[in-house]
């Protein structure tokens, strides 16, 4: 069943839509990720302009995220100080990253900035899980793997405006995690992502936070920097498009369904081996695109984008 | 009394002496609805020569059709490899370029129509883009209008299909054009022409209106004019489709 998006201006299978949407879905459920990262790039493969691919899949996160945060909200891990700081660093964050986004725009670089960014956090992220997974996985084999060491406590705690963060039991600066706020909060804005990707790792690794407030704490900043995003796409560039947003949703939410069962059934860290795969999977499409030759030179802009 | 009303019909019957013969045209529908599952549409035109004289003698009347979207201007860009990645370098401002544009032709085109009679009405595709103000400093601008055509043709926005028009004793003319589903909203107009010999004779044009309508309206018309409410309205919506298909799930499995 043909659908026309009444914002995009295109026509597409309603059916192709509600199956990425439950494909992505059912990715999200098994590595519990908010599957933007993967669904963003989808939409361009399928002919949705990027400039409202990337906000209608902030629309859809925000949706995505909600009965997520609700849950963790009911098992009481959200650090809410810690999730209110990393938010004002994200609405920054969000902020300049639609100015970047609407300048380049109006260059004619913004598919390029979008695709370099996808392709550089990717591929960082990608390997990185790869090779840990991987690490791990070996450790498992020779059994009896070694709990994970905790990370020296170094600048992170030397820096000014200390605050107390009961939920998280930490006492550090508030400069860091406004900082990983910021960078996420950019990121949201230019390649349509929640970004818990990079939040997480950030968080465990750089804050130093227990894990188990990390993915309700990071889904409370999410929700609101997303909104946020979503308002700015929809008052400057005018790009959110409200069918597109629901009929991915509604195929999301069930596909996210099937994937917590499958994952459930699946050991962790052949998990995380696929999931990194998938990730350099997509880098490497992106990288492809880049480096050869395209069929078609030229592209066509409506209006007078100088 | 008389005499002053013979010689205005005099008067009013002279301009169709000079055009010996005029299109009386048809169309199955003058306007187009976009709707939430449109997917393309079919425009049927035909119509009839009206003569007060004998067929002329001479090269047989052709008819050429056409359907052009709303023209605006194009920005055109071209990549180039630069540090080992294709980026866009250099662009071109198409002035004017239709978003829709279809030529239905009763014979091979170039056989029917002069170039010069194509200059003066713009008919085939190249002509109905305008790129006066071509950028001088750019190599190669007229690769930049051609690649418009050659992106627009791949996408079946613009066409040119000769021997489509079906012309019944010089007499009675048909055709069907297809539009996409991929539309832009405005006003199309509908030409025709009928030729001889290479020269126009007579030309018609009619407007088709093509819009969104209803959803599609409303939501198009909300997102341009109440920008805050209509991103207001799109999250509300799809935190309560989200929460409530989680939920719905959520109450399934409990059972």
């Amino acid at each position: 069943m043909q659908i026309y998006l009444p914002i995009a201006e295109v026509s597409v299978n309603a059916f192709l839509l509600l199956g990425l949407g439950g494909m992505v879905g059912v990715l999200s459920g098994m590595f519990g990720v908010g599957g933007g990262f993967l669904m963003t790039p989808l939409l361009f493969f399928i002919g949705i302009p990027p400039a409202v691919a990337v906000a209608t899949e902030a629309n859809q996160i925000v949706a995505s995220s909600f009965s997520g945060v609700l849950a963790h909200f009911r098992r009481k891990t959200v650090d809410l100080r810690m999730g209110t700081v990393l938010l004002i660093g994200g609405l920054i964050g969000a902020a300049l990253g639609v100015v970047v986004f609407n300048y380049l725009k109006s260059l004619g670089q913004v598919d390029l900035l979008v695709t370099l960014c996808y392709v550089v956090f990717l591929g960082i992220i990608g390997s990185l899980m790869f090779i840990e997974s991987l690490r791990a996985l070996r450790k498992a084999k020779k059994g009896g793997a070694a709990p994970a060491k905790r990370r020296q406590r170094g600048w992170v705690h030397a820096m000014p405006f200390k605050m107390r963060f009961r939920t998280s039991g930490l006492y550090i600066s508030v400069i860091p995690p406004a900082l990983v706020g910021l960078c996420v909060g950019v990121l949201s804005a230019i390649m349509g992502v929640g970004g818990g990707f990079i939040m997480v790792p950030a968080m465990i690794y750089l804050l130093g936070m227990p894990t188990k407030v990390v993915v309700g704490t990071s889904l409370f900043q999410i929700i609101f920097v997303t909104a946020f995003t979503t308002m700015l796409h929809a008052t400057t560039n005018y790009t959110v498009d409200v069918v597109l947003a629901v009929l991915l949703l509604v195929g999301g939410v069930i596909g996210a369904q099937i994937g917590t069962v499958i994952g459930a059934r699946m050991p962790a860290e052949q998990l995380r081996v696929l999931l990194a795969a998938l990730v350099l999977a997509v880098c490497g499409k992106l990288a492809l695109d880049l480096l050869l030759e395209p069929a078609e030179l030229y592209s066509l802009v409506s209006g007078g984008g100088h | 009394m008389l005499r002053s009303f013979i010689a205005a019909m005099c008067l009013f019957c002279l301009p169709a002496a000079a055009a010996e013969e005029q299109v009386v045209l048809g169309l199955s529908q003058d306007r187009v609805a976009i709707t939430a599952t449109f997917d393309g549409s079919e425009i049927l035109i035909f119509g009839a020569i009206k003569r007060e004289t004998p067929i002329p003698s001479g090269p047989p009347v052709e008819v050429i059709v056409s359907i052009a979207g709303p023209s605006e201007p194009v920005t055109v860009r071209r990549k180039e490899r630069k540090l080992g990645i294709w980026v866009n370098t250099d662009s071109v401002l198409v002035d004017l370029a239709p978003s829709f544009y279809a030529v239905a032709t009763s014979g091979p085109f170039r056989e029917i129509l002069s170039d010069t009679e194509d200059l003066r009405y713009r008919v085939s595709i190249e002509r109905a883009i305008r790129s006066v103000g071509a950028s001088m400093h750019v190599r190669g601008a007229q690769d930049f209008a051609d690649a418009v055509i050659r992106i627009r043709e791949a996408e079946h926005l613009y066409s040119i299909r000769e021997n489509t028009v079906a012309v019944d004793e010089q007499t009675l003319f048909r055709t069907s054009i297809d539009m996409p589903a991929d539309l832009t909203e405005g006003e199309y107009s509908a030409r025709i022409f009928l030729t001889r010999g290479g020269e126009v004779i007579s030309s018609y044009e009619t407007i088709i209106d093509v819009r969104k309508v209803g959803l599609e309206r409303i939501l198009f018309n909300m997102s341009r004019q109440q920008p805050v409410w209509y991103g207001l309205m799109s999250l509300v919506i799809a935190i309560s489709a989200g929460w409530g298909a989680s939920t719905a799930f959520r109450l399934l499995r409990e059972k």
